[in-house]
């Protein structure tokens, strides 16, 4: 759209399982008639005679030859809608129609604000003891955020925060926390078909004030805190991103377990190296949120033992070159480390970089 | 009778959308510089090639530049500028 705007007449091919996704995003951006054409899906792995097979072919969607759909999509003459596009407000209301709570719960389902899983119904009393948790003004924008790069960013508030606290069953204790993780402006929910993640880690003061869990089960539905935070992030990315329904605003392919909530507290007091916040310039007074985007596989059980060195190695050479892996250890693993030689988190972290480069082939 | 509740709408502030009007269309593309943008996704640039195949079979008036970003999913205002200055029309190709 931008090389549209350069005067540059266009044509964006695509497969045809993303028709929708790129006919709502060329809407919101005020081109709804975007010329588009569509190949079958998958481009990923054909040869290059089922590519040309394609291009022989019919266009899947118009089921008009692909290659008509090229060329007149460069020279057909432009009508009203091509010269003006659209403008128009969406406008969202701050509160629904009263109804009552089974409608309401399907209204919620219907519409793809929920997780799937059972809400809170987010009544104004609730919001307001939600809000009772900050001292910021429920009107005060709090960030934006959005599903991918090349779709446009949503606003939100303190108080659109807190209705999806609500709904993902926190206590208003937790809102600060739910609120670093919005104003991050990081989507838990991006739509990328690899099906991302964002796993979180919360330091200092605040995590023990609210009884987050970093022992047993940290990462698991054990902890009230750890699970609602988590949900709460996921569920407000999706809501005040403009959504993340399939085949529209998300394309992961195989989905990803952590987008119901992956969120816990480091256990501080038990590690024996520094806190990740500190060795971010952070204080340990300091109550810290920071967020990792990735999560779309595990590898676990790397403790220190004989063969740990060729299980990183391994490990690592696997892991995608653009994305960093987050490294999560038991402390008792972290101090096997400690006794390896590895006095700091940042000295083993230098270890594993120098030993996990592989070819640019790979 | 059954209670009527009234709870908050918990999606976000979307922007307002103003409408862009598309390039002018070309009258036919014979003797025109078309530029091939290869977004780099896997497999792409075996797609692109094939594309670029078709046309010097079919439309070999038309003059052909193959380009890419510099990385996939990031937007390049280089390679953009450099379609903008010297290409008639341009074909983007293609994802998954």
């Amino acid at each position: 759209m931008a090389l549209e705007e350069a005067c540059v007449p266009t044509v964006a091919i695509h497969t045809h399982v993303f028709a929708r996704l790129v006919r709502s995003v060329a809407r919101a951006n005020g081109m709804p008639t975007t010329r588009q054409a569509f190949v079958p899906q998958p481009v990923v792995d054909r040869s290059a005679a089922q590519l040309r097979a394609y291009i022989d072919g019919n266009d899947p969607i118009s089921k008009r030859p692909f290659m008509q759909e090229i060329v007149e999509g460069l020279t057909r003459p432009l009508d009203d809608a091509d010269r003006h596009g659209v403008t128009f407000a969406r406008e969202t209301p701050r509160l629904l129609d009263a109804a009552a709570a089974d409608e309401l719960h399907a209204q919620f389902l219907e519409n793809h604000w929920t997780d799937n899983l059972p809400i809170v119904l987010p009544t104004e009393e609730r919001v307001a003891q939600m809000l009772a948790g900050t001292s910021r003004k429920p009107n005060e924008v709090v960030g934006r955020m959005r599903p991918t790069f090349f779709r446009e960013y949503w606003e939100f508030t303190v108080e659109k925060v807190a209705v999806n606290a609500v709904m993902a069953g926190a206590r208003p204790e937790y809102l600060p926390v739910i609120l670093a993780h919005a104003a991050t402006g990081q989507t838990a929910r991006s739509s990328s078909t690899n099906s991302f993640s964002v796993t979180s880690v919360v330091n200092g003061p605040i995590a023990k004030q609210i009884g987050m869990g970093d022992g047993i089960g940290a990462l698991g539905p054990y902890n009230h805190a750890n699970a609602t935070i988590g949900r709460a992030y996921n569920l407000l990315s999706q809501n005040l991103q403009g959504g993340s329904v399939p085949g529209d605003t998300y394309m992961g392919t195989l989905g990803n377990g952590y987008n119901y909530s992956s969120t816990f507290a480091e256990a501080e007091d038990r590690s024996p190296w520094q806190p990740l916040h500190v060795g971010h310039g952070f204080t340990s007074e300091d109550s810290v949120v920071s967020v990792f985007f990735g999560g779309w596989y595990t590898h676990a059980g790397y403790g220190p033992r004989e063969t740990w060195q060729e299980k990183f190695r391994h490990s690592l050479a696997a892991a995608e070159h653009y994305l960093p892996p987050l490294l999560i250890m038991d402390p008792i693993v972290a101090r096997g480390f400690v006794d390896l030689g590895f006095d700091t988190s940042d000295s083993l972290a230098r270890w594993l970089a120098e030993n996990s480069w592989v070819t640019a082939r790979e | 009778m059954t209670q009527q509740l009234v709870v908050h709408d918990p999606r976000g502030f979307p922007p307002k959308v103003t409408g862009k009007q598309l390039a002018p269309r070309l009258e036919a593309l014979d003797g025109k510089t078309l530029y091939l943008v290869d977004c780099l996704f896997d497999n792409s640039e075996v797609f692109m090639e094939q594309l670029k195949g078709w046309f010097t079979e079919h439309l070999p008036g038309v003059r052909l530049k193959g380009i890419k970003p510099r990385e996939s999913w990031v937007d390049d205002p280089q390679m953009r500028a450099a379609i903008a200055a010297d290409g008639d029309a341009a074909l983007l190709g293609v994802g998954l």
